[in-house]
């Protein structure tokens, strides 16, 4: 394998890790309930904070971002109830009360901690090919990843809440009328977005500097992932991730990385044009091709 | 409509007293009021396209910022007297066509609620990205030094070749606010406003009744982006200077807490509440800078669980109710709940 391809396929694994752990929480919660979390950002943030803070003080950076993950989850939790839960039916109003939660977490975290704090360092070392050096760290993410992917495959299809979960997303009336408690379902997804939020701030957390505006670096990649992949965050979001880090790396690789982010938007833009409800509506259609009569999630 | 209402009374008073104002204090009180009139035109932009239509923009900044930029850039490049009017119809117009390209990609796409607030803040933050990586030399159009975030330098509006200047300034300023929220009211009164009106309670149904929805979302996405640019002209204008934090993250959330805690269905609150929210916010910066934008965060939050038109909004029912006995018009119910019946009518 000549060092250039490896370079390339090293980018786009790196670029595909960060696209799908930065989005899934985000999906998650959008495909259960069409609530955009605009505070992922800085829930990735706090994932981030817990983790350096834990790790600093001694905790194994793995057990670190567990507890992040952890944290951030029953945090978002306390969010549904308080904030998301009284906002149902009123999407836009969601987006605006979680934007206002993202603000206020930002803010009082500046004012708490000042404006930035001592990182850990990315743990494994590094290795070359050729001339270049690579970290192994994020070689791990990249397999972090995937072994995320597979545990919420299993979540989703193996698990009793996982069959009520979707029992609620394909219809929440008739889940209800089947003795799904759904308001729970609700609050238990959100915490579980929230708690993947955490996880991948406190996975990236080794990778930069810690800022409480650090969830701003990773929410344009979460956001075009998720409007690219649609509402099925098992499917959509990693096809999305996967080809939007495709092009990330490419264009970043080659022109840089303002130009890659450019070109995300670019890509998004180009997609929601042809592909309103994205990739897993395309999948939609194709599976239910026959079946036109199939309502809403 | 009647036109003896809290909302037309307090705009009348509002009116008054920016007229007054410049007589009872000094220069420098002048242009601070200037900047707040540039920037609460992006949170009439902001009014118009939420409230109004039902789309939540975080474009807006976006837009503010092409306008400024383009602005500097045209009157940088061409050098004379008149440059810098011409500057602010380039900005204007760029931000308007800016907006309807997107605008088009998203609606005829089909892309709606918040999806259209993802697309947006997208769209804020690759251009703050963007702009914020043309510190070199190489980024310069002509004349024109973007700078990164050292920010460029941007020529005042001048006639002749004098930058206007105090009350000049103040009352050009005063002038396109208003002038900006006599043309939104308007159209927001017209056949094409209750057609947006419709469109943001239920899309298929107003398309049923023949309305070209899509097209509408398009003119008022790129009248809204047109009114943000305008907005980031003045500012530039103002300031002699701009930088692409103007389009960052912190930027994008201003409009919309000014916009969220005065009420976003009436153009006169989200005006008022704006000035006065900078204001406020200006104080604060200089005693407590930091609690600020969380204290606008909480109110925001507050206004958004409990008092969803807004808390200058709901003042205006409320002086409606007592003072002039009219029934609650206002108060209609969260975006997606049903309108009640007869109620276009009353308004005509």
């Amino acid at each position: 394998m000549s060092d250039g391809v490896f370079n390339a396929l090293y980018q786009f694994q790196v670029s595909f890790a960060f696209l799908l752990l930065s989005a899934i929480g985000l999906a998650v919660i959008f495909g259960m309930m069409g609530v955009i979390n605009l505070a992922h950002g800085e829930f990735m943030m706090l994932g981030a904070y817990i983790t350096t803070i834990a790790a600093t003080n001694g905790v194994p950076l793995g057990v670190a971002v567990l507890i992040a993950a952890l944290g951030v989850a029953i945090f978002g939790a306390i969010v549904e109830i308080l904030v998301v839960r009284r906002l149902y039916g009123r999407l836009l109003d969601s987006v605006a009360a979680t934007w206002a939660v993202g603000l206020i977490l930002s803010q009082g975290m500046l004012i708490l901690t000042g404006p930035s704090m001592q990182g850990v360092s990315s743990p494994f070392g590094s290795f070359s090919v050729g001339p270049t050096s690579y970290s192994w760290y994020r070689v791990a993410l990249g397999i972090v990843a995937v072994v995320l992917l597979a545990l919420l495959y299993l979540l989703f299809m193996n698990t009793r809440f996982g069959l009520r979960a979707r029992a609620t997303i394909q219809n929440p009336s008739i889940a209800r009328a089947l003795g799904v408690n759904t308001a729970a379902m609700y609050t238990l997804t959100f915490a579980l977005g929230s708690g993947l939020a955490g996880l991948a701030g406190g996975l990236f957390a080794p990778t930069t500097t810690i800022v409480p505006f650090f969830g701003t670096n990773y929410i344009v990649e979460a956001f075009v992932t998720v409007i690219v992949g649609g509402a099925n965050a098992l499917v959509g979001t990693p096809v999305a991730a996967a080809l939007l880090g495709t092009i990330n790396a490419f264009l970043g690789t080659n022109f840089g990385l303002y130009i890659g982010r450019v070109g995300l938007l670019l890509t998004t833009i180009i997609i929601i044009r042809v592909l309103p409800d994205g990739i897993s509506g395309l999948l939609d259609r194709w599976r239910m091709r026959p079946d036109t009569t199939r309502s809403g999630r | 409509m009647a036109l003896l209402t809290a909302e037309n009374t307090a705009f009348m008073i509002f009116v008054i007293f920016m007229l007054i104002y410049p007589s009872t204090t000094d220069e420098f009180d002048l242009l601070n009021t200037a900047y707040f009139m540039a920037i609460t035109l992006m949170a009439l932009s902001l009014a118009m396209i939420w409230g109004k239509a039902g789309i939540l923009s975080f474009g807006q900044t976006a837009f503010f910022g092409i306008g400024g930029y383009l602005y500097g850039i045209f009157t940088l490049n061409v050098l004379g007297s008149g440059a810098t009017w011409l500057g602010m119809l380039v900005g204007v117009l760029v931000g308007g066509v800016v907006a309807a390209v997107l605008g088009y990609f998203m609606f005829y796409g089909g892309v709606n609620d918040v999806f259209v607030g993802l697309t947006t803040l997208a769209l804020t933050l690759v251009l703050q990205t963007f702009m914020a990586q043309t510190a070199g030399p190489e980024w310069s159009v002509g004349e024109a030094r973007l700078n990164g975030y050292n920010g460029m330098y941007v020529p005042q509006i001048s006639i002749g070749d004098l930058p206007l200047y105090g009350k000049p300034l103040y009352f050009l300023y005063f002038g396109l606010l208003i002038g900006v929220y006599l043309v939104l009211r308007w159209l927001a009164g017209s056949r094409w406003g209750y057609g947006l009106l419709a469109l943001q309670e239920n899309r298929p149904r107003t398309e049923t009744f023949g309305y070209n929805v899509r097209l509408m979302q398009v003119q008022v996405f790129c009248l809204a982006g047109s009114v943000a640019a305008l907005s980031g002209v003045l500012y530039a204008s103002w300031g002699s200077y701009i930088d692409p934090s103007s389009m960052g993250l912190t930027a994008a959330i201003t409009p919309v807490i000014y916009v969220a805690i005065g009420g976003r269905r009436s153009l006169t609150a989200a005006m008022i509440s704006s000035m006065i929210l900078l204001k406020l916010s200006q104080s604060l910066a200089s005693s407590a800078p930091e609690y600020a934008l969380v204290i606008f965060g909480l109110l925001a939050l507050l206004a958004v669980l409990f008092v969803p038109e807004g808390f200058v909004a709901a003042l205006f029912n409320l002086l409606d109710r007592w003072l002039f006995r009219r029934p609650d018009e206002n108060a209609r119910g969260s975006p997606g709940a049903p309108a009640r019946s007869g109620e276009v009518s009353q308004h005509g």
